[in-house]
C-alpha cells in the first residue's frame, strides 16, 4: 500500500508490553501543572474543608447541642442583656439574641458557597452561550448581544439589585439570579472576543468544508478553544459572587432572616463591634479565608493555563 | 446522490461525462466595509472575475499566480465555502452555485480540501484521531471501533503511525500534520480534492514527499485534484494542466508540458523565468525578466487587460479592450491565452525601452 516514495514509516503493531504512547491534552497539562503549584494545593484544601464545614453543619449543631436559630437567652446572653464571648458553651460567643454564632458560621457557609458556586456557574453558561453566539454569527446579532452586555455592565448594579428587591421581595434565588445576571456580561465579553478570533481559522474553515453544522462547530471545535479563560474567569468569579452575596445579606437584600449568612452576621454585629468582637470577627474571617483561598487558587488556575509557563510541564 | 437531484440539475443539454467541475463565469466581490453601528460598503474588492474553467476526471488542474491573485478565493467558491457574487459552479452535473448550507451537505462528501496552514487547519485542542474521524461523525458515517478502525487505516495510508492515533496535533511535525490533512480528506473517498497551498508552508524535502503521497493516493483512488500554488515548478511536478491568475483571472491555461514549453502570455514568461535554477550556467544563460511595479489593487483593477501597467508589450487597446481567453497562434484548443499580442516561440520578453534611471 505504501509504495516506496511514501516517507518509510512503517506500521506495526506495538510490542507486546509496550506502554502505548497517549498525548497528553492541554487539560491534563494544565492539571499536573496545579499539582505541583503548593498555593494551588493549599487553597484546594481550605476550599474542601469550607465545603465540609457547610456539609456538616448540621453534625456540627448536634454535637455542640445548638440549633442554628435558637436563642440560648440565659446561658447565651450576659444578665444585661449583652453576648457572652467565646466559652466552652460558645466556642464562638453568642450574637445579639444568645445565638451560637460557631453554628451560624457554619450553616452561613452553605448560603455563601450556594450563592457564590451557582450563580457563578449560571453566569459562565449564559455568558459561554451568549458570547458564542454574538462572536460566531457577527453582524447584526453581534451588535444586538454586544451592545446589551455593554447597557448590563454599565448599570449601577446595586441600586438595580436595591430596586429588583423592593420589586420582588429578598430571598435566596433573587440574590443568584441578580449576581449571575451581573456577572454574566462580562463572561460573554470575553468569550465574544476570543469566539472572534477562532472563527478566523483555517480549522474551522476545514470544519465548514466538511458540512459540520453550526451547532457542532460552535460546541465541538470552538469551545475547546475558548474554555480555558472561561475556567480562569469562572474561579475568580466564586469569591466576588460570594461578596456580592455577602454585600446584598449585609443591606437585608439577601437572605432572609433568621437564615444564617455571613454578611448578615456581619451587618447585625456592627452595631456591637464594641462588646463583641467575636461577633464581627469570625464571620468576618469566615468570608476572607473563603474568598482569598478562591482567588489564590483562580490565580494558580491562570498561571496553569498559561503557556508561558510551560517550561514546568511535568514529567 | 440522487435525493439532491432537484436541488440543482445542470439545465442546459447533457454536459460532458467526463467533466467533473465546470465554472462558468464565476465573480466573487468581497464588500469592503466601514463604520462601527451602521456598517456600509466603502468599496469592493475584485478577488476574482468572469472565471470559466473545467476540471475533467482524474486529472490535476494547477492554479498559478502571485499572493492576492485569487487563487485560494477561487477554491473556496468551488468548495462554496464562500458564496458567490455572479457566475454557476457546476459539480459533477449539478449547478450548486446557489445552493444552501443544508442543500450542499451532501456534495461536502465528494468534494474536499486541504488547506495551506498545517499549523492553522488542525484544531489544537482535539486529538488526531477524532480530527480524521470528523468527516466521518459530521457525515453520520462510521461510529465507535468502527470508526476507529477506518481512522487508523487511513494514518497508515497516508504515512502515519496509527498508534498515535490519541496524540495531539501539537506533538507532529509540519509534514506529519499536512498528512493529518491528507487523511482528512481522504476520509470520505471524495471525487474531487481541492489543495489550498499544500506543501507551500513546509520545508522542501518534506515537500516532495507529501507531493508523492498526494500523486500516490490520486493514482489509487483516482482522485481529481484541484492544486494551488504560488510556485510554478511545484504545480507543474503534479499537474496535467496549469491555469495561471492575475488579479482575479485567468490568463493563460495549458497542458502542463506545453506552458513550460510555449508561454503565450507575457506574464506567464516573467513567472517561469522567476523559477530559480539549479545549475548556475543555465541560471545565468536564461533570461530573467524582473516585472516593473507591484501588482494594482484589486479594489480597483486596471481597465483593458489587467496586466497592461506592467507588461513590456502593452500597446494602447491593451488599456481600453480586455483581450479573451482564447487560443493563439497554431496552438491547440487546450491551450488559450488572454493576450492581445502573444508571444511567439523564441521571442524575447524585455522592457522595450530599457530606462536609464532603473
Amino acid at each position: 500500500m505504501t509504495s516506496g516514495r511514501i516517507m518509510d514509516i512503517t506500521v506495526e503493531a506495538a510490542p507486546a508490553g509496550a506502554k502505548t504512547i497517549e498525548g497528553r491534552s492541554p487539560w491534563q497539562l494544565a492539571l499536573a501543572r496545579l499539582r505541583r503549584d503548593r498555593v494551588a494545593v493549599g487553597s484546594a484544601v481550605v476550599i474542601g474543608l469550607i465545603v465540609l464545614m457547610a456539609i456538616c453543619a448540621p453534625l456540627v449543631a448536634a454535637a455542640v447541642g445548638h440549633g442554628p436559630n435558637t436563642q440560648y437567652r440565659t446561658t447565651g446572653l450576659s444578665p444585661e442583656g449583652i453576648p457572652v464571648g467565646p466559652n466552652h458553651t460558645f466556642l464562638l460567643g453568642t450574637d445579639e439574641l444568645g445565638r451560637d454564632v460557631l453554628v451560624r458560621i457554619f450553616y452561613g457557609a452553605r448560603i455563601s458557597l450556594l450563592a457564590g458556586v451557582v450563580a457563578s456557574l449560571l453566569a459562565v453558561a449564559t455568558g459561554v452561550v451568549v458570547g458564542l453566539i454574538a462572536g460566531y454569527f457577527g453582524r447584526a446579532v453581534d451588535t444586538l448581544l454586544s451592545r446589551f452586555m455593554d447597557v448590563v455592565l454599565s448599570l449601577p448594579y446595586l441600586v438595580f439589585a436595591i430596586a429588583l428587591i423592593a420589586v420582588v421581595g429578598p430571598g435566596l434565588p433573587v440574590s443568584i439570579a441578580v449576581i449571575a445576571f451581573f456577572s454574566f456580561a462580562s463572561v460573554g465579553r470575553i468569550v465574544r472576543g476570543q469566539v472572534l478570533s477562532i472563527t478566523q481559522k483555517e480549522y474551522i474553515e476545514a470544519a465548514r468544508s466538511l458540512g459540520a453544522s453550526d451547532l457542532r462547530i460552535m460546541f465541538v471545535d470552538i469551545l475547546p478553544n475558548v474554555l480555558a479563560p472561561v475556567i480562569v474567569y469562572a474561579t475568580l468569579l466564586i469569591p466576588a459572587s460570594i461578596v456580592f452575596e455577602a454585600t446584598l445579606s449585609f443591606l437585608g437584600l439577601g437572605v432572609v432572616p433568621p437564615t444564617a449568612s455571613w454578611g448578615g452576621m456581619l451587618s447585625e454585629s456592627i452595631q456591637y463591634y464594641q462588646v463583641a468582637w467575636w461577633y464581627v470577627v469570625f464571620p468576618g474571617a469566615a468570608l476572607l479565608i473563603t474568598t482569598l483561598a478562591f482567588n489564590l487558587l483562580g490565580d494558580s488556575v491562570r498561571d496553569a493555563f498559561d503557556p508561558r509557563f510551560t517550561s514546568t510541564i511535568a514529567s | 446522490m440522487t435525493g439532491s437531484q432537484a436541488a440543482g440539475t445542470w439545465p442546459g443539454p447533457d454536459p460532458d461525462p467526463d467533466l467533473l467541475v465546470r465554472l462558468d463565469g464565476v465573480v466573487k466581490h468581497f464588500q469592503v466595509l466601514s463604520g462601527t453601528l451602521l456598517r456600509r460598503s466603502i468599496a469592493e474588492v475584485h478577488a476574482v472575475d468572469e472565471v470559466s474553467l473545467d476540471v475533467r476526471r482524474g486529472e490535476t488542474l494547477g492554479l498559478v499566480g502571485e499572493t492576492g491573485c485569487g487563487k485560494s478565493t477561487l477554491a473556496r467558491c468551488i468548495a462554496r465555502l464562500y458564496d458567490l457574487t455572479a457566475g454557476r459552479v457546476i459539480f459533477d452535473g449539478h449547478d450548486i452555485s446557489t445552493l444552501t448550507r443544508r442543500q450542499l451537505r451532501p456534495y461536502r462528501r465528494e468534494l474536499q480540501m486541504i488547506f495551506q496552514d498545517p499549523y492553522g487547519s488542525l484544531n489544537p485542542r482535539r486529538r488526531v484521531g477524532s480530527i480524521i474521524g470528523d468527516p466521518f461523525s459530521v457525515h453520520r458515517v462510521a461510529d465507535g471501533e468502527q470508526r476507529k478502525r477506518a481512522v487508523q487505516l487511513l494514518m497508515a495510508q497516508v504515512g502515519l503511525n496509527p498508534e498515535h492515533y490519541n496524540r495531539f496535533p501539537a506533538e507532529f511535525s509540519g509534514g506529519q500534520r499536512q498528512r493529518i490533512g491528507v487523511a482528512r480528506a481522504l476520509a470520505l473517498q471524495p471525487k474531487l480534492i481541492i489543495c489550498d497551498e499544500p506543501v507551500s508552508a513546509l520545508d522542501v524535502s518534506i515537500q516532495a514527499q507529501v507531493m508523492n503521497l498526494l500523486i500516490d493516493l490520486q493514482g489509487e483512488y483516482a482522485l481529481t485534484y484541484v492544486f494551488i500554488a504560488h510556485d510554478l515548478a511545484v504545480v507543474q511536478r503534479v499537474s496535467t494542466r496549469v491555469a495561471v491568475m492575475y488579479l482575479g483571472q485567468v490568463v493563460e491555461i495549458a497542458p502542463s508540458q506545453e506552458l513550460r514549453e510555449h508561454p503565450r502570455h507575457p506574464y506567464t514568461r516573467a513567472l517561469l523565468s522567476a523559477e530559480p535554477i539549479a545549475d548556475p550556467d543555465r541560471a545565468d544563460a536564461q533570461e530573467r525578466i524582473v516585472l516593473r511595479g507591484d501588482v494594482p489593487s484589486p479594489t480597483s483593477p486596471p481597465t483593458g487587460c489587467r496586466f497592461h501597467p506592467r507588461c513590456p508589450k502593452a500597446q494602447p487597446i491593451c488599456q481600453i479592450q480586455t483581450p479573451p481567453l482564447q487560443p493563439r497562434f497554431l496552438d491547440g484548443a487546450t491551450h488559450a491565452a488572454a493576450c492581445h499580442f502573444p508571444l511567439a516561440d523564441g521571442e524575447s520578453l524585455a522592457y522595450a525601452h530599457e530606462s536609464t534611471e532603473q
